[in-house]
């Protein structure tokens, strides 16, 4: 007894040692300028078409404002002349008109024609008839949950969508307002209560995309990220059809152990287990926690000794999240550990 | 000619729009460093992932006050308070503002919310849902506590100085110019202060309103933005930015109208174009009442509205254009002297264009969706109020310091200052364009490393360390040059306007003689000045029995009256108090007393409107 929870505490301890090197290794990244979506492509290429304008217009400007300080000392300095009070006037009405009304309002049109009609319509919320499938985001505070409308899935924090296929995603949230952003794959769009938004979500690239809640939503916006796993469209199926089965039953007596502590204990009144009686609604659905790969809003990997720390001192992992400090004992929490780790 | 009562209960009683300004100008500077050292706690905790100076919670009070401090306690009192106060009446030939004691009740009702909402974070209820406190977030159920009361209350009682003193400068600016400047003989910078002043009086009414529900949904009840009650969040943010987006050009449009000063003076030339800017600088507050829902373009509003706002911020575009070139043009067709306040002047322009031209980004609201809630924005932001608001402030403090000191600063050191604060400022904020196109998001205590946010994060942080070096190096430069400055004389830069036809620092009335004006840069007006020094010498147009002043025509400036303007009064500060009872029994939701507390607002009103006692006359 004494050995294992020592055990425990050294794997934590450990687990805490690492924490800032694994923070990193959790996969994904989530720059707009690396797209993998026509969405996110158009944006960035207007975004680089854009720079290079500005740069062009403040170039323009600190250049006026240079010419002005080399030519200071050639002309000196002297009171202005009463009988000349406007040097130079006609000519600067022409820079001022020009630069000031004409040139702008040329590239604004453009920019506007560009942005506003041919990138608008390509990131915009899809027709509902030109996507092959649907999902759900809820945002919570403080992680995402995914359905996929007409499966029983549900996940957490870890989105899985198929490869070059359109998917409606259907913005929503259980609490205040949050804003679903996955940059590599389209804009952003707020969840606003009361309301149900949508937007495109297209991936031409199987691979892992990180993506971030984006609205500050509290304590935690900090630590509300999510990771799209972009998959063959076969793989992709395999995926859904076992996440919509129901939990598996624990196979070893110490993950029944840890059942029945889940069940009787605080667990199941927040976290639903689909097979089981646990049906709570806080905190994420557990049916096939062990298939994810990290925990708490992407902040930690899913590991045993993770999970095992998670369960004993999430608010120090992530304070103020909604899930309070449970301090069990070494037998209970391996055997609850257990558990969780067989929810495949 | 009057002369002020010595002492403190000078000071406390005093009407003078100087002595006004000046104590705005020392309370915003104590909050300008409240809400520089909340950032620079910020920029620690960020300066290498996954640090932990401070927790998630302090973090949210951090950059909720910061946000508020700036705007709302630094920004509009420093530029219409002490700038606006101390210059406007010198810029236009008064002897004060139109209304004094609204004018000295603006300033304690300011001090007043400002140890209000300073209040909250010493007992550890600082406001903790950002500056635009969004809902759902900031109700009851997710917010219990009186954090967000603080944060009501104080935007009510802040919105109560500032609508006085934008009243106050509209009345001023269009009744008391002295006779012969009639509109097109105006300074810029009044245009400018007229602008923001209407801009502030029409665009505060909304935020009030969207704090006055959002308080009663917290404590009584009602169901403004709650949804599951027919209410709606949207409608908070609809209110707010209707408030919000114009607040940022009252925020600037001041410091448009400081750059418009330091600018003759430097390059001694008149401003380029000057009919168009004058217009540019009503425009751009106008138009800007049109763009708020750019600041929502990720909430999911119809294609239609969003296109149209869109439209509208391109538009808005044009009188910052106008303006921008209007200023280089000067600098190019004058003989610019690169002093530290034009250096200050040329570094605005630099940062104003940089970060218009993110601004102009925004207009493709697909890019708008794609980086808005990221440090793009927040660069985006900071190179607008940092570098066009402050830039200019900084600028007009070496300006105008002679004026109101009586002394010259020492240059070298304020030319270093400049180039320590401009490197700076650029190292602090240039790195926020990429890191929040690495898809960083803004308001998140801490941030994990490998997604390459780290090396930028530590260059902003390096960026406000040098900032912050920058602004001591100026602040100290001025405090030395105060005590051992050279006598400054009336005009040391020999200046365009009638602030610098008069004394260093000004007497109690500011002129005395009532000044002639035939353009808008007075100054330069020669023959008019040695009219000014015979009359003087004559005893013509001195009006030296009490406090008199004449009173002109709104457009053409012509001649209308003389009016004899209230002297000293305890009454400002003592209604002042009267309403930060008021406030306090709000927060403390003591409904009984708050009514008795109304009933002393009403006697601090009487006694105001009593008598004046007679005046002795120097």
């Amino acid at each position: 007894m004494a050995t294992r929870r020592r055990t425990w505490r050294g794997r934590i301890a450990a687990a805490a040692l690492l924490l800032p090197t694994l923070l990193a290794g959790c996969g994904g990244s989530q720059n707009t300028l690396a797209p993998h979506s026509h969405a996110a492509s158009d944006i960035s290429n207007l975004f680089w078409v854009m720079t290079g304008i500005a740069f062009g217009g403040l170039a323009l400007v600190t250049g006026l404002l240079v010419w002005a300080w080399v030519t200071r000392r050639r002309r000196g300095f002297r009171a202005t002349d009463p009988a000349d009070p406007h040097p130079g006037e006609k000519p600067a009405w022409f820079v001022v008109i020009g630069g000031g009304v004409v040139f702008p309002l040329m590239v604004i049109l453009a920019l506007f024609i560009v942005g506003d009609w041919a990138v608008l319509n390509v990131t915009q919320a899809p027709a509902a008839s030109s996507t092959a499938m649907t999902v759900d985001a809820v945002g919570h505070q403080w992680y995402w949950a995914f359905r996929y409308p007409g499966t029983k899935a549900v996940t957490a924090d870890e989105l899985h969508i198929p490869v070059d296929t359109r998917v409606n995603l259907v913005a929503t949230t259980a609490d205040v307002i949050h804003s679903f952003w996955v940059p590599e794959l389209n804009r952003k769009i707020d969840t606003i209560p009361g309301r149900q938004n949508r937007i495109l979500l297209y991936a031409d690239k199987v691979g892992v995309y990180r993506g971030q809640c984006a609205e500050f939503c509290g304590l935690q916006h900090a630590h509300m990220g999510m990771l799209v796993f972009v998959q063959p469209k076969t793989q992709f199926r395999a995926w859904l059809r076992k996440q919509s089965a129901p939990a598996p039953a624990p196979t070893t007596a110490l993950a029944r152990r840890g059942e029945d502590a889940f069940l009787s204990g605080p667990c199941s009144s927040c976290h639903a287990i689909r097979g089981t009686s646990a049906r709570g609604f806080v905190g994420p659905d557990l049916t096939h926690l062990a298939s994810r790969t990290t925990l708490a809003g992407v902040l930690i990997p899913n590991s045993r000794s993770y999970l095992a720390r998670w369960i004993v001192d999430s608010q120090h992992l992530k304070p103020g999240n909604q899930m309070p400090d449970f301090h069990l004992t070494g037998s209970k929490l391996d055997a609850l550990v257990a558990y969780l780790e067989g929810l495949r | 000619m009057w002369q002020s009562r010595p002492g403190v209960l000078g000071w406390v009683m005093t009407t003078d729009h100087k002595r006004i300004g000046l104590l705005y100008f020392w309370t915003t500077l104590v909050l300008f460093a409240a809400g520089g050292a909340e950032a620079l706690i910020m920029r620690t905790q960020l300066i290498q992932p996954n640090q932990h100076l401070v927790g998630p919670a302090t973090y949210d009070e951090l950059f909720t006050m910061h946000g508020v401090t700036m705007i709302f306690f630094f920004i509009i009192p420093m530029t219409t308070g002490a700038f606006g106060n101390y210059l406007l009446p010198l810029m236009i030939g008064a002897r004060d503002m139109a209304f004094p004691r609204l004018n000295a009740l603006s300033y304690w009702v300011f001090l007043g919310s400002g140890i209000f909402v300073y209040t909250s974070l010493f007992i550890g209820q600082a406001p903790n849902a950002g500056w635009f406190d969004y809902l759902p977030l900031a109700n009851a159920k997710y917010d219990p506590g009186h954090a967000i009361d603080f944060y009501c209350l104080g935007i009510i009682f802040n919105g109560i100085s500032s609508s006085l003193t934008a009243g106050n400068f509209i009345v001023t600016i269009l009744k008391l110019r002295a006779p012969g400047m009639s509109f097109n003989r105006m300074p810029l910078f009044c245009f400018a202060f007229l602008a923001a002043s209407f801009g502030l009086l029409i665009a505060l009414p909304s935020l009030t309103a969207d704090s006055i529900f959002l308080f009663l949904d917290r404590n009584v009840g009602t169901h403004f933005f709650d949804v599951a009650k027919g209410g709606s969040v949207l409608l908070w943010q609809h209110l707010f930015w209707i408030f919000g987006h114009p607040e940022v050009y009252i925020l600037i449009v001041p410091a448009f109208g400081i750059a418009t000063e330091i600018i003759p003076a430097f390059t001694q030339r008149r401003v380029v174009a000057f009919p168009l800017v004058a217009v540019a600088e009503l425009l751009v507050v106008f138009i800007g009442f049109g763009v708020w829902a750019h600041h929502m373009f990720a909430t999911g509003m119809p294609t239609v509205t969003v296109v149209f706002f869109a439209a509208a911020t391109g538009v808005v575009v044009i009188p910052s254009t106008i303006q921008v070139f209007a200023w280089c043009m000067t600098f190019v067709t004058g003989q610019a002297q690169f002093k530290t306040p034009l250096l200050f002047i040329a570094g605005f322009i630099f940062m104003f264009v940089a970060g218009g031209l993110t601004g102009i980004m925004f207009l493709a609201v697909p890019f708008d969706q794609q980086v808005t809630d990221t440090y793009f924005v927040i660069a985006h932001f900071h190179y607008i109020i940092f570098g066009a608001a402050v830039f200019p402030i900084f600028g007009g403090l070496y300006f105008w310091f002679p004026k109101v000191t009586g002394k010259l600063y020492f240059e070298l050191p304020g030319q270093i200052s400049f180039w320590i604060i401009f490197i700076g400022t650029n190292l602090l904020f240039f790195p926020m364009h990429i890191v929040g196109l690495e898809g960083m998001p803004r308001r998140q205590y801490t941030y994990p490393g490998g997604l390459g946010w780290g090396p930028d994060n530590l260059a902003e942080t390096i960026g406000s360390y040098i900032t912050t070096v920058g602004i001591v190096v100026l602040l100290v430069n001025l405090v030395v040059s105060w005590f051992r400055g050279a006598p400054a004389g009336p005009d040391p830069w020999h200046g365009a306007t009638l602030e610098w036809t008069i004394p260093s620092p000004p007497p109690e009335y500011n002129f005395a003689v009532i000044p002639k004006v035939s353009s808008a840069y007075a100054n330069w007006d020669y023959e008019d000045r040695a009219e000014d020094r015979r009359k003087l010498a004559e005893g013509i147009m001195v009006l030296e029995q009490g406090h008199e002043q004449p009173v002109s025509s709104p457009v053409d400036g012509w001649w209308a009256e003389i009016v004899e303007m209230p002297h000293d009064s305890p009454w400002p500060i003592v209604l002042a108090l009267a309403l930060a009872i008021v406030f306090i029994l709000l927060l403390l939701h003591l409904w009984l007393g708050f009514c008795f507390g109304l009933a002393g607002v009403v006697l601090a009103l009487l006694g105001w409107h009593g008598e004046e006692p007679e005046e002795a006359v120097a």
